[in-house]
């Protein structure tokens, strides 16, 4: 197990640097100089020298791409070009709002996708399996902004029943809109995997010989069936979580939710560069481990997946 | 021939699938007929009918230009095909040529290429799209080159895989064995193994594609005004929420009508190709 948990880190260790450089060059190719959009319009040239020094932007690329790593790797993700604050506060400030949507999205659509996923799997046969299996479909492409403007006018301008948009301090109220609305992509996913994990499962010979020896439908359904048919939901779970991070840059902004999303759409209307980059490479990183964790959770239940990938 | 007729039996047999068809002819040719059935007179700025609701001569409305809202969205439907039809046909190509060589080649060449593709899905995808955006200059063509470019990972690692199946099969093996060139073998008897799946691939990548279009569009990162495009529709219709709901509602329908007939159509298409092949979902 030790083995195959280096291996995996290992693995993503050439991935990471990818991303750094990824992100250094995103930057690197920005049209203009960027110390022009930083001093404004009142500049001279022994300002824009000094700045140009304080940022490195003197040097040759190589040496940059080197300081830029060594300053990633210690957290430094540079100063706002706006507000002067360091970037990695405004991180720590914003992201777990943007973590407190994720994951009552997450929760949303592994809920309700499972119960979707279940239902019409034991109604494949009849309309409302049917009917559930398109909705989820639809679900998949339904625009993000979209829906949420459509709740956003349904709820809070039709029924006016929940607010339109806001923080509220985090208070339920606030919270239901947008993360309704972030979950919905994820939970069409899930059900359309649930769905095609339960009739799998359902074929298999241990739910046979469940069956076999009397055990009620629901004592079936319910130990044998649903625990072994959510291992794959695990990995939907693990892979839409880059769509729960991406999806926070439209949903917050409909919603205005001060989270990281919004931050980084703010961010890009002020052409300031350092919060862009590091707030994505944040999440890029973040989304990594994430991904990581889903691959050890494998190799915890399915000591087959260990070893397997090894030759490769 | 009789394959196809046969691909063809199966495919129209899917009822929901060939209602996808159907919806999105009448949406492709509707942007191809945008000059017909919505006139450039329609779409001009007339301040005196601003903000009219949807009528038998505005059948969604004007915006807050008196603009008829109708030929905006059909015109706005020939910007979003066209943006993803070229940007998913750049991705196909890219990820072609990679996964061809990754998977034929193997070794060293291969690791790089899939360690460029775990590179790119590192990223969630609309993020890697907006910070990229938000440095090049914005406009059509820069925003299919993104989008294209961006798109390559999904489709050189499935490419690649179905090579290297392809390659372990007999009739390849004896082809090359007997000293056939590289070049027809992998035109010949490799490449149009892989068609079907990039098929399927193509057409369910495209319905994200456009709304990843869309959504930058949306956020002021994509299609830039004048150019008429349904997720900048959107955003513009949302200040007019309150007394004039067309101007979200209408475009928000036709994007997801696009989207998610393109997926049915996909969908189908899987079926249609081989019942048994299993669908490894494209990361979004």
């Amino acid at each position: 197990m030790l083995k195959f948990v280096t291996r995996r880190v290992a693995q993503l260790v050439p991935i990471l640097f990818g991303v750094i450089s990824v992100t250094f060059l995103i930057m690197y190719i920005i049209p203009g100089d960027p110390v022009l959009s930083l001093v404004g319009e009142r500049y001279d040239d022994e300002t824009i020298g000094r700045i140009r020094e304080e940022l490195g932007l003197n040097k040759p690329l190589p040496i940059q791409y080197v300081d830029y790593i060594g300053k990633v790797i210690r957290l430094d993700f540079g100063r706002s070009f706006v507000t002067g604050r360091p970037v990695i506060e405004s991180i720590k400030e914003y992201f777990p709002r943007t973590l407190l949507l994720a994951f009552s999205s997450m929760l949303i659509a592994v809920v309700a996708g499972v119960i979707i996923g279940a239902i019409s799997s034991l109604n494949r046969f009849k309309w409302l399996g049917r009917a559930l299996m398109s909705f989820s479909l639809v679900g998949v492409s339904i625009p993000v902004f979209w829906l949420g403007l459509l709740l956003i006018y349904l709820f809070a301008i039709k029924l006016s029943i929940l607010p339109p948009s806001g923080y509220g301090n985090g208070s339920l109220r606030y919270l239901i809109l947008p993360a309704v609305t972030l979950s919905f992509a994820s939970m069409a996913t899930v059900a359309r995997v649930s769905r095609a994990s339960f009739l799998d499962i359902a074929s298999e010979d241990f739910i046979r010989t469940a069956r076999a020896k009397g055990l009620n439908e629901f004592v079936v359904f319910g130990k044998h069936l649903f625990r072994n048919a959510l291992i794959p939901v695990i990995t939907i779970v693990g892979t839409d979580f880059g769509s729960y991070l991406g999806g926070s840059v439209l949903t917050e902004s409909i919603f205005g939710w001060p989270g990281l999303g919004r931050h980084i759409v703010q961010a890009i209307l002020k052409r300031d560069f350092p919060v862009i980059q590091g707030a994505v490479l944040f999440m890029a990183v973040l989304f990594m481990l994430v991904n990581l964790m889903v691959d050890l959770s494998y190799g915890f239940i399915d000591p087959r997946i260990r070893v397997a990938g090894k030759e490769e | 021939m009789s394959e196809l007729k046969s691909f063809y039996g199966r495919f129209s047999r899917n009822r929901i699938a060939f209602s996808g068809l159907i919806v999105l002819t009448i949406i492709v040719t509707g942007g191809l007929l945008a000059d017909i059935i919505a006139p450039a007179d329609k779409g001009r700025i007339d301040l005196e009918h601003s903000l009219e609701a949807p009528s038998l001569k505005h059948p969604f409305g004007t915006d807050s230009f008196g603009r008829d809202l109708f030929s905006r969205v059909t015109h706005g439907s020939r910007v979003s095909l066209t943006v993803g039809f070229v940007a998913r046909t750049i991705s196909i190509i890219i990820g072609l040529v990679m996964g061809l060589i990754s998977g034929f080649y193997g070794g060293k060449i291969d690791s790089v290429i899939m360690r460029l593709a775990d590179i790119t899905f590192a990223f969630p995808t609309l993020l890697l799209l907006v910070a990229i955006m938000a440095v090049v200059a914005p406009g059509i063509s820069t925003l299919i080159a993104v989008l294209g470019v961006v798109g390559w990972a999904a489709i050189a690692r499935l490419v690649r895989a179905q090579v290297m199946t392809i390659r372990k099969r007999q009739y390849v093996q004896a082809a090359e064995s007997s000293g056939i060139g590289t070049f027809s073998l992998v035109f010949r008897h490799i490449l149009p193994q892989c068609i079907s799946p990039v098929i399927v691939v193509y057409t369910m990548g495209l319905g994200m594609t456009i709304m990843a279009e869309s959504s930058l569009s949306f956020l002021g990162l994509g299609v830039q005004p004048p150019s008429p495009s349904w997720g900048r529709m959107i955003s513009d219709g949302i200040i007019f929420m309150r007394s004039a709901w067309w101007l979200t509602i209408f475009p928000g329908i036709i994007l997801s009508l696009t989207v998610s007939s393109l997926n049915l159509v996909g969908d189908g298409f899987r079926d249609a190709f081989d019942p048994k092949y299993v669908y490894t979902k494209e990361k979004d």
